[in-house]
């Protein structure tokens, strides 16, 4: 038995002394040099979030036939925003090769392209950049110099119950003023996403751009949010909750709290993004299914200023084919493949023309509402410190809503945390 | 550990030990020694690769700057040397030149600490006088026992990930929680309940692993004892108290001991239950969100969580005497 | 009282006689009123969640927030989801997955363990408190913090999305408890036991396995399920370190994903949880005899 345990253990040690050295041997290169990535076309790899609708798979399909030697491998992450992010932190910090196309939720972009992980597209892989709809192309630029283009958007929109209101409302206080009547039919009045997670950020984020305030300035450090429009407009929020126009389980809405109620029938108004529309009127317990209408967000003179959402398609700086990678962008976000998003996926488009095609306007009704929404949208900070940015608002936003803290108290805070954030 | 009951029966197990007897012969023991080191060897070496290379690297970040921006080319770069500056932004709250506002990860480090300690004793205590319930009962020999044991084990072999998914449910303010009880209670949304709700929880899911240890020590006590207190007239109680619990004491000394250790580093349940607001947020929650802003402070939190971790275990086992081998050490020059 | 499984027959005639004599002279049995309320309300403690989760899954995704406790509007739908594999889905491959991770994890663990224990109980080393220590101090890490080190680590070396990416971790997860656990349990073995078969002319490490082993079962099998279920379970390293082809259960659950996007398909991780509870259960009837096999096999009495 001493023979075999030692035999056993001296092959342990060493199989793992190879392990640690090689572990320390650090994050090396693992993957082709960049100097031939300029020119450097061959297979790649497109890595994205989970395929709600079996619309990646069919268009990589087509692009592989037509270039059989530059064929793309979907790598399918999580359905989750966060395992995503941090899924394609882990591999940008390791310096993967494996990783050539990425999709970028939009409030990573900034991130990611500080940090060095993503290839500026500039002289040899410039992109025209004049279809896309103006608010997607910010999203997708940092620091003045392009990064990503832009693929799928997305916009909140106002979901009403067009049974009790004959029209939507404009302002905030003029939705505010309906409240009476869903209080006499039993119902809540309005509801978005309160409960403390990326969806405030963008609650809040609407509020404060709607009353003409700021989140940070246009270097994407300086925060800018101690202002009289901020407080008017997280103040409507805190307000309305107070007054119980915001129903108390609101604090705890995520976007699927917020569907149910609503289809439930025990909602007036929903701020939700456009998915809300499909599942609305094809869930089988859904009680306002030709009962309900869609608008844009209720502004101060004109249409809200919703939070813009979407994804970006990039190429990783530690990318081996960057040449194959960028037509395979430009590919990615033509407006064939747009079209077909939208039709197959209900993915909203980032091509202005697409807005005004009928035949898409036959299959997602909602499109020219979400047109208005999109053009009037203000992206959320598009800054490198998104991350601490998001934390300062949604703490901040949350203890104001509740009214742990006064608005004007709250929005200090704000200011200060993300000053220390950016430090 | 000399299993002499208490409860004063005539004539005890003839005294055990479980120490080996000395050897004359020195070549044996030199070569007892070397076996010892021989077979601690694997277990030595998958710990000090798995986890023993991350903590020596997490200390050697923690005493750099997390990258800061470059105004120039607007891109990150190496933040340099920085001393003890990442820990005085957790334990002191310095955040730049300030203490640290309301909206930022510092500010959280004492709340999240009071936050983990909390659910530690809330968890581990009830856990346990559950657990040894369960533990009892399920010792017991009747028709259905194996089902009885299956379907205790259950609430421990679902995926914490499905669980925490479930409880999300089960607590939303329209979920059947709310539903059967007829209540109106934000679980979710203001601190004591969600506290409530973590802890339901944590109990739920993890008190089949503290009865499965205690009933393992349960089987290791020998049928006379009781056979000779009853004879003796002891209660169920006396030979609850001072037969079952002296005897079952180091398997649940263990128990104890890895749970508090596991609650202490408490993540899935929280983050997924309630996202870590309301006072839920624990110390791994803060160094999961501390990774996406700046991983060398990370680092430096990770390090100070080791550190308070290891100081509550230090407790236990000099007050508690959790360590087995100087258990019965120590008892053995008692019994000499 | 805790009474064992296997009992000599004697006794159990006179204690069963005494027991039915108490039993009839006092009317009713108090105690065992007392032992089945209690049991009852373990099995309702335990299984009341389990049993919405199961509710859940049957019923139809339309209805996901029906808060009816009893099943309504049932189909097997959200089962046919969990195993379609149109959309890139294999979670079929992932249970078998799973289960090669765990069964790997649960025999390298007890192994070692069972090696290291018995160095810890039974012999004499310098440094057996440093040992202790360090495996001790492995439970003290926050795992979210060991990510990115291993990440970095395994891809190095080339070992994204292998099996032993996942099972050295949960190896490592699972060792301190089944090493203290398990030294324990040796602790307690007297030393009288392995004296009398070397006496017999067995070699100490024939004696171990032949007399010691057998005694400690309880324990062994004990750590063996709570390895197997901790590999089982195990996600945040999974999600990082495993490709396609080796993910376990708990990796594909994450991806389930709705027909929309924001949409949570909450009745379908529900069917996949249930899936996935079955073999534990079954793992668990198979073994939970040899978690009290006692000592009464003839072991410590006289």
């Amino acid at each position: 038995m001493i023979r075999r345990t030692r035999l056993l253990a001296v092959s342990a040690v060493l199989a793992v002394g190879a392990l640690v050295m090689a572990g320390c041997g650090g994050g090396g290169s693992s993957g082709g040099g960049s100097n031939q990535g300029v020119t450097g076309r061959g297979p790649i790899t497109y890595v994205a979030g989970k395929d709600n609708n079996n619309i990646n798979r069919p268009t990589i399909n087509k692009w592989n036939a037509a270039h059989p030697d530059q064929k793309v491998t979907f790598k399918e992450q999580s359905d989750q925003a966060d395992q995503q992010h941090d899924d394609l932190v882990q591999h940008f910090q390791a310096k993967d090769a494996n990783y050539d196309v990425v999709s970028v939720d939009v409030i990573w972009t900034a991130e990611f392209a500080a940090k060095g992980w993503l290839q500026p597209l500039k002289d040899s892989f410039a992109a025209d950049t004049s279809k896309f709809l103006p608010a997607t192309v910010k999203t997708a630029t940092y620091n003045n110099t392009l990064y990503a283009l832009p693929y799928a958007s997305d916009g909140g929109l106002l979901f009403y119950r067009k049974d009790l209101v004959k029209t939507p409302p404009k302002t905030w206080d003029e939705m505010m003023g309906m409240c009476s009547i869903a209080k006499k039919n039993n119902m809540d009045c309005y509801a978005g996403q309160f409960a403390k997670y990326e969806g405030l950020t963008v609650n809040a984020a609407e509020a404060i751009n709607t009353a003409g305030g700021k989140i940070v300035g246009d270097d994407g450090k300086t925060p800018e949010v101690n202002s009289p429009e901020a407080t008017k407009g997280l103040g409507r929020l805190a307000d309305a909750y107070k007054s119980g126009n915001i129903p108390k389980q609101a604090i705890t809405y995520q976007e699927e709290q917020g569907r149910q109620s609503f289809e439930a029938g025990k909602l007036l108004f929903l701020r939700n993004w456009p998915y809300v529309f499909s599942l609305a009127t094809t869930d089988a317990s859904s009680k306002v299914k030709d009962k309900f209408g869609i608008a844009p967000l209720p502004g101060d003179s004109g249409p809200g200023a919703s939070s813009l959402g979407g994804h970006d398609a990039a190429i990783s700086a530690f990318s081996a084919h960057k040449a194959t990678a960028i037509d395979f962008l430009k590919f990615w976000t033509s407006e064939e493949t747009g079209r077909y998003f939208a039709t197959q996926g209900s993915l909203a488009p980032v091509l202005s023309s697409l807005y005004d095609d009928p035949t898409l306007i036959k299959k997602l009704p909602y499109l020219p509402t979400l047109k208005t929404s999109i053009t009037n949208a203000v992206p959320r900070p598009v800054t490198p410190f998104y991350p601490a940015v998001t934390k300062a608002v949604e703490d901040n936003a949350y203890a104001a809503m509740k009214g742990d803290k006064p608005v004007q108290q709250a929005l200090n805070d704000m200011q200060n945390a993300i000053k220390a954030a950016a430090s | 550990m000399s299993a002499t009951p208490e409860a004063g029966t005539g004539e005890a197990a003839p005294e055990q030990t479980t120490t080996p007897p000395r050897r004359g012969r020195p070549e044996l023991t030199a070569a007892r020694n070397r076996l010892g080191l021989y077979l601690i060897t694997p277990t030595i070496v998958v710990l000090l690769v798995v986890i023993g290379y991350p903590v020596f690297r997490a200390v050697l970040m923690s005493f750099q700057n997390d990258a800061g921006l470059d105004p120039q080319t607007g891109l990150f770069v190496s933040g340099g040397f920085a001393g003890f500056k990442n820990y005085t932004h957790w334990l002191l709250q310095r955040c730049g030149g300030v203490s640290c506002p309301p909206g930022t990860l510092g500010s959280q480090f004492w709340p999240a600490m009071s936050a983990t300690i909390f659910f530690t004793v809330a968890s581990v205590v009830i856990e346990v006088v559950l657990g040894m319930w369960m533990a009892l009962v399920m010792s017991r020999a009747f028709k259905g026992r194996g089902l009885l044991r299956a379907s205790v084990l259950v609430p421990w072999s679902i995926p914490t990930a499905v669980t925490a998914k479930l409880w999300f449910f089960i607590f939303a303010f329209a979920g059947i929680a709310n539903s059967l009880l007829h209540t109106k209670i934000l679980w979710t949304g203001s601190q004591w309940p969600a506290r409530f709700a973590v802890v339901v929880a944590d109990v739920w899911k993890t008190t089949p692993f503290i009865a499965l240890l205690i009933l393992a020590g349960l089987q290791i006590i020998p049928e006379e004892v009781y056979e000779a207190a009853k004879v003796d007239g002891a209660t169920k109680w006396q030979r609850f108290t001072r037969i079952t619990l002296p005897l079952v004491r180091p398997a649940l000394l263990v128990a104890v001991l890895f749970r508090t250790l596991d609650v202490l580093r408490i993540f899935d349940l929280p983050y997924i239950l309630t996202g870590g607001s309301n006072g839920t947020t624990t110390l791994s929650i803060l160094v999961v969100n501390q990774i996406r802003q700046g991983f060398n402070s990370a680092a430096a939190l990770s390090t100070i969580t080791f550190v308070f971790i290891f100081l509550v275990a230090f407790v236990f086992v000099k007050v508690l005497g959790a360590n087995v081998v100087k258990t019965q050490q120590s008892q053995q020059k008692g019994a000499r | 009282m805790a009474s064992t499984t296997t009992v000599e027959p004697g006794r159990a005639g006179v204690g069963a006689q005494t027991a039915a004599y108490t039993r009839r002279r006092r009317g009713i049995p108090w105690s065992s009123v007392r032992s089945y309320v209690g049991i009852v309300a373990i099995v309702l403690f335990c299984l009341a969640p389990f049993y919405w989760m199961i509710v859940t899954a049957f019923r139809d995704v339309g209805y996901t927030f029906d808060n009816t406790p009893w099943p309504t509007h049932v189909t097997l739908d959200n089962f046919r989801t969990v195993f379609d594999t149109s959309l890139g889905n294999h979670f079929g491959r992932a249970l078998v997955n799973s289960v090669i991770i765990g069964v790997c994890t649960t025999i390298l663990a007890v192994m070692f363990g069972v090696f290291a224990a018995y160095a810890l109980a039974r012999l004499d080393f310098r440094g057996k408190f440093v040992v202790l220590g360090i495996v001790l101090g492995a439970s003290m890490f926050p795992g979210v913090a060991l990510l990115t080190p291993l990440f970095q680590l395994f891809t190095n070396i080339g070992w994204f999305g292998t099996y032993q990416a996942l099972i050295i971790p949960d190896i490592s997860f699972a060792l301190p408890l089944t090493v203290y656990v398990l030294t324990a349990f040796f602790s307690e073995m007297p030393w009288e036991l392995e004296q009398a078969a070397l006496v017999d002319g067995a070699t100490p490490g024939q004696a171990f396995r032949k007399v010691i082993l057998p005694l400690a079962a309880p324990g062994l099998f004990t750590t063996a399920i709570l390895a197997f279920i901790a590999a089982w379970n195990e996600f945040l390293l999974a999600s990082q370190l495993s490709s396609d082809k080796t993910q376990p259960v708990t990796v594909a659950i994450a991806s389930f994903t709705g027909s929309q996007p924001h949409q949570e398909p909450y009745t379908a991780i529900m069917a996949a949880g249930t899936i996935v509870t079955i073999p534990l259960v079954i793992l668990v009837l198979i073994l939970q005899r040899r978690i009290v096999a006692g000592l009464t096999a003839g072991g410590v009495k006289g």
